[in-house]
């Protein structure tokens, strides 16, 4: 298979800088631009290329862009482009990786965005604790101000563009859009209300769009080399290639690039080298520490975004995360609640509150005293905290997700926790 | 009209507000939390959920927010289906998890919108078993408890304090269900708004703190509507009584006026009412100097002897009603009577009442003053001077807001949407004052200059409009803003006692009319009925100057509540009082008029009395007792009658009863004419009852005064009024000048306020509260360009008297909390003005003059004019310092320092912020 | 605070550097308060958390409340409102590095340096807090010491880093 986003990134040891990114076609995609094609003509080509948004939701990119009040309708100030690479989502591993190894691909990914949307700044909204990346970016970035990369007039042309990074200070939630955009702001990381949506009124007021680091690392390939190459790359519905990661007791842990499509089980039989000897595959999530599990029955279907939202989860991040045998899904579930409610913004109430009481439920019983009622008040939790719309943002519903499919899953397991007061899982672990 | 369907009923809804609004309007229950009429939404509490359905074939629908959907023609909702049933309870439940139990202990309870919420939605049983989160309290001031662990994280006192009312100093901390609503540590809150956090929160968490220290349940408390005194807004209250006293004062709605915020010194400063100087009986001065206590038959019969065949003369009070002003006038007759202003606010309140009564400009209620798209603000510092209209400035700079997300399609109520879109662009807010003002932060241009100065800046500016094009880049860019400006408001006052500013402001006003007829005017009056007596006042009155001159032709004279050393210089009142004169002084508390009176009357207070007060836009308004004067106390208007008939007045000696009087004077006076029409009269009667003042669960009417009699007293009668001493009676659809307290079933907070409007935001069921009897003839006000000399730089510092929310204002300074927050008399000056004379805040200095030396503390202040200081304004340290009048400064070598003065919220003005290119 | 607003002088309790790296944030940012997390990071990184003293200087020279910088400064979780050791131990316990028994790993950390989450070691080396999940799942169990990150935690590893030979080493 042809190697996209990676291309750059073999051995893991280095960072391609400056000279080599461009000594391997880059910054061709953003000189093509620059030179033939109109920002429309770029916005076309990331329509045509249904690229998919890689933070999460797979809303379509070129869409999203569309939705940048043009001509008449575009109102004098800035626009702003910002670049999501807040990567919090518990077993999500696949932005740091193009960030720290290949920032050049990021920086051409989001020039050529901020092209085709007509933003002026540009931000990268990276998480504190990416010391490396903040400081690969950083040398990135100032490698392309002193080449002409950045700033005023880029390659001579009529376009300019200001990057700068923006190292956050904690908190899951800033990952959300609109919450990033607050903390961006320097204020409190709550969620906005949608609509407006940030693509009208985001960032200071302004048109804003905010995009995953994948997402972006894959532009300078589409405008290069045009959507209807990135369209082959998948091997199923949706197109282009996408890192996935595994990481569970395999034997070979990683993140790899492979076409959109790839079967799950190729991912992880194949690329992660399947289960530890002595570990059973018991579940999955596919995409996440918010995506529901999926088990051993949905190992033959591919990493598309509809198929495994038609198999009742989500494609997410696209790194798996597994649970094996071994492993007590109630403690996962509860690792990952505990997750969910310490990271909530506590702005509304079924998140805030809600999540510190399933969290509760949960705890009573991991340590062996759960009661039968308390399955019916998680399910009931499931309910009220688990829809889009009853919360203010999709943290809540995205924490609800392992837990009602664990309940659908794994119930006697839930069940055997209350019947033996006692976590069944506890003398396997050797603890 | 859209229509929206609500579990098949159709509804017909305003175009533009959201479902919840719609569902209260049409009187459904539907419960919320984060919402608020006046602050909108933002979806936090997800209390107001409901089903929405695509089209009618849809039978699933979607969990929606009320608040957060706007109404769509067609759009079908449920309540009643269980999915939002259940979420609602759902939610509710959460929100209990960690609220603690104790409704008993709990000041809010029987009046707690949590509480109402929680049964309305039949939450019960507690399913949670894990430990409660609990807080740490602050100390936030004497006005304000706080008892975090009740807080359900609505987030509304943080969007009231800071984005509606301006105030930075309270705000959320932390986060998930840690959050913490409070200040950085411990500290007096600072805003002049943080009394409405009591009625802000939905629940306990902020509450009324000396209510609580002297507390009763709102059930048990008797009320009756009123009109705060505080200032000449005139913002209608609810005070409520148990056991004699005033208990606590609560906002009473009044679209027009206040809506549903009032500010500190209404809410607390009227405690002076329970004070130790109140006075019971009346009292007769000994040789001594001593007074006796004498009953009131005594009394009268001394001062009838005194009168007989004397010279009598009357004084009057801008701080008393129309009615007690009306009988001392009629009594005496207009040549001898003085409406009791000094000359300069004589002279310049009835400046206004000249204005207002020709102007063309549009004189704005205080709600109309929201609608603003552009402000002047002339020589006032209104957070201080008339606090409630700068609460309205606060939401008008938001026009442009507002009107920026119109333009994409936000509505208004989408408040945080509408906060994000316009960051902090403002609508124009032009300040000239002659020295730091409490509106600032927002302004878009401030120009400090001396008090003679800002008219002659106004007239620049009315030269400029009229064709006489200034090169001043700030004179054309003010002159531009007002011009561009759909709703342009000129605002201005008598604080810096200069008659010139008004002058200035009502030509500006007038000038703009001729481009734009939407031009507002608003005029603040100092005193709650400074108004009421200038349209009083006759051409034949005396003037106070007239009085103390002549002090020694008088016989008696007859002072209505008004302490004199606030009016006189200490020369004149010594004078005044060395004539001999006999005075007889009618008044509520002790003051040093009443120590130099021969006979002082105890009146009764604002809550135990009734009459009509004349606000800043001349809207006359009516205030009800709230319960019966104790001991000898009565009404002045009441003392008036009786001297007047002991005198032996034909007219007025045939009138008994308050309506009597309110029918002459509406009589007498033309232009006071409507004045029957302030509030139905006594005989008014719904449904053949009176209107209680007591609410359906008052409590312990026989057990109340046990320790005296076992049998169940009488309750008092009110012979006066529509309103009932009791519970009996009906408290449905009266008009809003006579509703007691808010309270409908289910409803038992002041949210039930929805219950007696046709909509929120919108005017009460019923007429509205309040006559406009200050109507413009129209025929506007000529202009002439007026030569006024500048200020003129002279040795020593010109005095600028600077308002203060607490400590200026007379009553309320009574108030323990008040005096408490009012500190220290001081002196403002600059920083530079500081570092010249070596003083530093909390430092004192001596400022003296011909005939006085005062050593008071040293305020600084963001900005004041050149060669001018500031002093404490209404203080009685201060009294004999004299606006405009020059004085030698000095550091006070001896003072003691304190704190100091300056809080954190006085900040730079707005225009100095940085901006940069991004704007 | 407002006591202490109009007391504290900017600066003398922050160092010329610091304003001047607050300064180069506002430079390109439209409001001054926008770079409230960038100034509370940057004196963070000098001086290793955030006193009342600093906060409250940060405030005036950024034009905002201290109410207002502490509702931020309290919001996320990498700015330390209470003293913390020389270095701090993020030890990450999401999902998949429990799944790799990371809860042993930190009972081992707790056990040598004699701390839970949230507390800082009696020779003010080391603080240990708990973080959201690193974003090296493949390489679990992972935490960052400082600026570097630590991965396939074991025995082993946290024995040299922590472990008794370690600390008489550099005391
Ligand atoms: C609680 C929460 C956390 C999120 N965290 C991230 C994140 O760390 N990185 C990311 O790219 N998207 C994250 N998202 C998704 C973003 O809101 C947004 O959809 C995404 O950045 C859009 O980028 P895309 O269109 O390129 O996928 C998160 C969403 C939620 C609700
Ligand atoms: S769902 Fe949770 S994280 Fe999202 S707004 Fe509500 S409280 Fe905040
Ligand atoms: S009132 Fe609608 S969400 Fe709070």
């Amino acid at each position: 298979m042809e190697k996209v986003l990676t291309r750059n990134i073999g051995t893991h040891t280095s960072p391609v800088d400056l000279k080599a990114y461009e000594a391997n076609d880059g910054y061709r995609g953003l000189r093509k631009a620059l030179t033939q094609l109109s920002p429309q003509d770029c916005q076309s080509m990331v329509k045509n290329s249904n690229l998919r948004g890689r933070g999460g939701a797979g809303f379509p990119t070129g869409i999203k862009w569309s939705f940048v009040p043009q001509g008449d309708a575009r109102t004098p100030g800035h626009t702003y482009l910002v670049c999501n690479a807040d990567e919090m989502e518990p077993g999500a591993f696949k932005d740091r990786l193009l960030m720290e190894y290949d920032p050049h691909q990021l920086i051409e990914g989001m020039l050529l965005s901020a092209y085709s949307i007509g933003a002026d700044i540009a931000y990268i909204f990276i998480r504190g604790e990416y010391a490396v990346a903040i400081r690969r970016l950083r040398d990135a970035i100032a490698e392309c101000y002193a080449n002409g990369y950045l700033g005023k007039h880029i390659l001579n042309s009529q376009f300019s563009l200001e990057l700068h990074v923006h190292p956050s200070a904690g908190r899951y939630i800033c990952g959300e859009e609109t919450a990033l955009i607050n903390a961006l702001e320097g204020k409190r990381a709550n969620p906005r209300a949608k609509p407006p949506f940030p693509q009208v009124s985001g960032l200071w007021g302004r048109p804003t769009i905010v995009n995953n680091v994948e997402t972006l690392c894959n532009i300078p390939h589409i405008i290069d080399r045009g959507p209807e190459w990135f369209n082959t790359l998948g091997v199923g519905e949706d197109s282009g290639t996408k890192l996935f990661g595994v990481s569970g007791r395999v034997n070979n842990p990683g993140c790899w690039e492979l076409p959109m499509g790839t079967p799950i089980r190729d991912i992880i039989e194949n690329h992660a080298g399947g289960m530890k000897s002595g570990f059973q595959l018991k579940g999955f999530l596919p995409g996440g520490g918010s995506t529901d599990f999926l088990v051993a029955d949905h190992l033959d279907l591919a990493m598309d975004y509809n198929v495994i939202g038609a198999a009742g989860s989500r494609m997410g991040t696209g790194t798996l995360i597994i649970l094996d045998d071994r492993t007590c899904p109630v403690g996962m579930v509860l690792n990952l609640i505990q997750f969910f409610a310490q990271e909530s913004c506590g702005f509304c109430t079924p998140c805030r509150d809600g999540l510190p009481w399933t969290r509760h439920v949960l705890e009573s019983l991991e340590s062996g005293a759960g009661q039968p009622e308390d399955l019916e008040t998680l399910a009931y939790q499931v309910k009220y905290i688990g829809a889009i719309g009853n919360t203010h943002c999709a943290l809540a519903p995205g924490a609800m997700e392992p837990l009602q499919s664990a309940m659908k899953y794994f119930y006697d397991d839930f069940e055997q926790h209350i019947t033996t007061a006692q976590c069944p899982y506890r003398l396997g672990r050797g603890a | 009209m859209p229509k929206i369907i609500v579990d098949g009923q159709t509804l017909e809804v305003s175009q533009g507000e959201n479902v919840l609004q719609a569902c209260l309007n049409a009187g459904l229950d539907l419960p919320y939390f984060c919402w608020h009429p006046a602050m909108g939404s933002i979806g936090s509490c997800r209390q107001c959920a409901l089903v929405q359905y695509q089209n009618e074939h849809d039978t699933h629908g979607r969990l929606i927010m009320g608040c957060m959907t706007a109404v769509t023609d067609g759009a079908r909702f449920s309540m009643d289906t269980s999915n939002a049933v259940e979420f609602r309870k759902a939610v509710i439940e959460s929100l209990m998890l960690n609220h603690p139990h104790d409704c008993p202990v709990c000041a809010e309870g029987g009046e707690c919108h949590l509480q109402d919420m929680t049964v309305m939605v039949k939450h019960r049983d507690r399913r949670y078993t894990g430990k409660k989160n609990t807080h740490r309290n602050q100390y936030l001031g004497p006005l304000i408890h706080h008892e975090m662990n009740r807080c359900i994280t609505c987030y509304r006192c943080e969007r009231f304090y800071q984005n509606y009312a301006g105030g930075t100093d309270l705000g959320a901390q932390a986060s998930r269900d840690r959050l913490y609503f409070g200040r950085q540590t411990d500290g007096v809150l600072e805003s002049e708004f943080s009394g409405n956090l009591v009625e802000v929160c939905p629940t306990g968490v902020f509450t009324d703190k000396p209510f609580l220290a002297d507390y009763s349940r709102k059930w048990d408390l008797q009320s009756a509507p009123s009109i705060c005194g505080g200032c000449g807004v005139g913002c209608n209250i609810a005070p409520g009584e148990r056991y004699g006293r005033l208990k606590r004062v609560h906002n009473r709605y009044n679209h027009e006026v206040n809506g549903y915020f009032i500010c500190d010194r209404g809410r607390f400063g009227n405690a002076y009412v329970n004070s130790q100087k109140r006075l019971n009986y009346p009292g007769l001065q000994m040789p001594d100097g001593r007074f006796k206590a004498i009953d009131h038959q005594a009394a009268l019969s001394r001062a009838a002897h005194w009168m007989k065949n004397k010279r009598v003369v009357g004084i009057g009070s801008p701080r008393a009603s129309i009615e007690s002003n009306y009988v001392l006038q009629t009594w005496l007759g207009a040549k001898q009577f003085c409406a009791g202003f000094s000359e300069r606010e004589g002279a310049l309140t009835c400046g206004i009442v000249e204005i207002l009564q020709a102007t063309r400009a549009i004189n704005p209620s205080i709600k109309q003053m929201e609608s603003a798209d552009a402000v002047l603000v002339l020589g006032e510092d209104l957070t201080n001077s008339a606090p409630r209209v700068a609460l309205a400035l606060r939401q008008a700079v938001r026009n442009k807001s507002i009107a920026m997300a119109e333009q994409i399609g936000i509505p208004e109520w989408q408040d945080a949407a509408v906060r994000n879109l316009a960051q902090d662009a403002l609508s124009p807010l032009i300040i000239v004052s002659s020295a730091a003002t409490r509106l600032d932060d927002i302004a878009s241009h401030v120009h400090t200059l001396a008090p003679n100065d800002i008219a002659n800046f106004g007239d620049v500016l009315i030269e400029h409009l009229r064709g006489n094009i200034s090169e001043d880049v700030d004179i054309i860019n003010i002159a531009d803003c007002l011009m561009t400006a759909k709703s342009p408001l000129i605002i201005s006052g008598v604080s810096l006692l200069e008659r010139g500013i008004l002058d200035s402001a009502a030509g500006l006003a007038e000038t703009l009319y001729d481009h734009n007829p939407h031009t507002m005017l608003s005029l603040c009056a100092p005193e709650a009925n400074s108004i009421g007596a200038a349209m009083l006042s006759h051409t034949d009155n005396l003037s106070l100057a007239q009085i103390t001159e002549r002090a020694s032709d008088i016989d008696v004279l007859v002072v209505l509540e008004n302490d004199l050393t606030r009016r006189l210089d200490p020369t004149s009142m010594q004078q005044l009082i060395a004539s001999g004169t006999t005075i007889i002084a009618l008044d509520i508390l002790e003051n040093e008029t009443l120590n130099h009176a021969t006979l002082a009357l105890p009146a009764a207070s604002f809550a135990e009395s009734q009459g009509t007060l004349i606000n800043m836009e001349g809207r006359a308004q009516r205030f009800f007792p709230a319960f019966k004067p104790a001991h000898e106390r009565q009404p002045s208007w009441q003392w008036l009658l009786h001297l007047a008939a002991l005198d032996g007045h034909g007219e007025l000696s045939k009138i008994i009863h308050f309506d009597e009087i309110v029918h002459a004077c509406a009589q007498q006076h033309s232009p006071l004419a409507r004045l029957t029409e302030v509030a139905p009269d006594h005989s008014f009667r719904r449904h053949g009852q009176k209107i209680p003042r007591q609410t359906p669960r008052y409590s312990g009417r026989t057990a109340m005064s046990a320790d005296l009699s076992v049998h169940e007293p009488q309750q008092p009668k009110d012979l006066e009024t529509p309103l009932a001493f009791s519970m009996e009676g009906v408290n449905q659809n009266q008009p809003a000048a006579l509703k007691s307290f808010v309270w409908s079933p289910g409803w038992n907070s002041n949210q039930a306020i929805q219950k007696f409007q046709a909509e929120t935001q919108k005017p009460s069921v019923g007429v509205s509260s309040g006559i406009r009897l200050l109507i413009s003839s129209g025929k506007g006000i000529p202009h002439t360009s007026t030569d006024r000399t500048a200020f003129a730089q002279s040795n020593g510092w010109q005095l600028i008297p600077i308002q203060c929310l607490h400590g200026s204002e007379e009553l309320s300074a009574y108030t323990d909390e008040i005096a408490e927050l009012a500190g220290d008399p001081f002196v403002a000056l600059t920083e530079s003005c500081a570092l010249e004379l070596q003083v530093a805040a909390g430092d004192g200095v001596i400022l003296s003059s011909n005939n006085v030396n005062l050593s008071l503390a040293v305020k600084i202040v963001a900005r004041m004019a050149k060669n001018c200081i500031g002093f404490s304004a209404g203080y009685t340290q201060t009294l004999s310092l004299s606006a405009g009048s020059h004085v030698q400064l000095q550091r006070d070598p001896n003072w003691r320092p304190f704190k100091p003065l300056v809080i954190a919220s006085d900040r730079r003005p707005n225009a100095q912020l940085r901006h940069n290119r991004h704007g | 605070m407002s006591q202490h607003l109009i007391q504290t002088d900017v600066k003398s309790t922050l160092s010329t550097a610091e304003i001047a790296a607050i300064d180069a944030e506002i430079a390109h940012l439209p409001y001054t308060s926008a770079a409230a997390i960038d100034a509370l990071k940057i004196v963070q990184a000098a001086r290793g958390w955030v006193s009342d003293e600093c906060l409250i200087a940060i405030a005036k020279h950024l034009d905002m409340s201290v109410e207002q910088l502490e509702g931020i400064a309290t919001f996320y979780n990498l700015i330390y409102r209470q003293p913390v050791g020389d270095k701090v131990i993020l030890f990450c316990n999401s999902v998949s590095c429990w799944i790799c028994d990371c809860d042993k790993v930190k009972e081992r950390i707790s056990d040598l340096l004699e701390i839970d989450y949230g507390e800082t070691t009696t020779n003010n080396r080391y603080t240990l807090l708990p973080v959201p999940c690193l974003g090296a799942c493949d390489r679990a169990p992972v935490m960052m010491v400082g600026d570097d990150l630590i991965t396939h935690l074991d025995d082993e590893i946290i024995e040299t880093l922590f472990g008794p030979n370690q600390q008489a080493q550099s005391d």
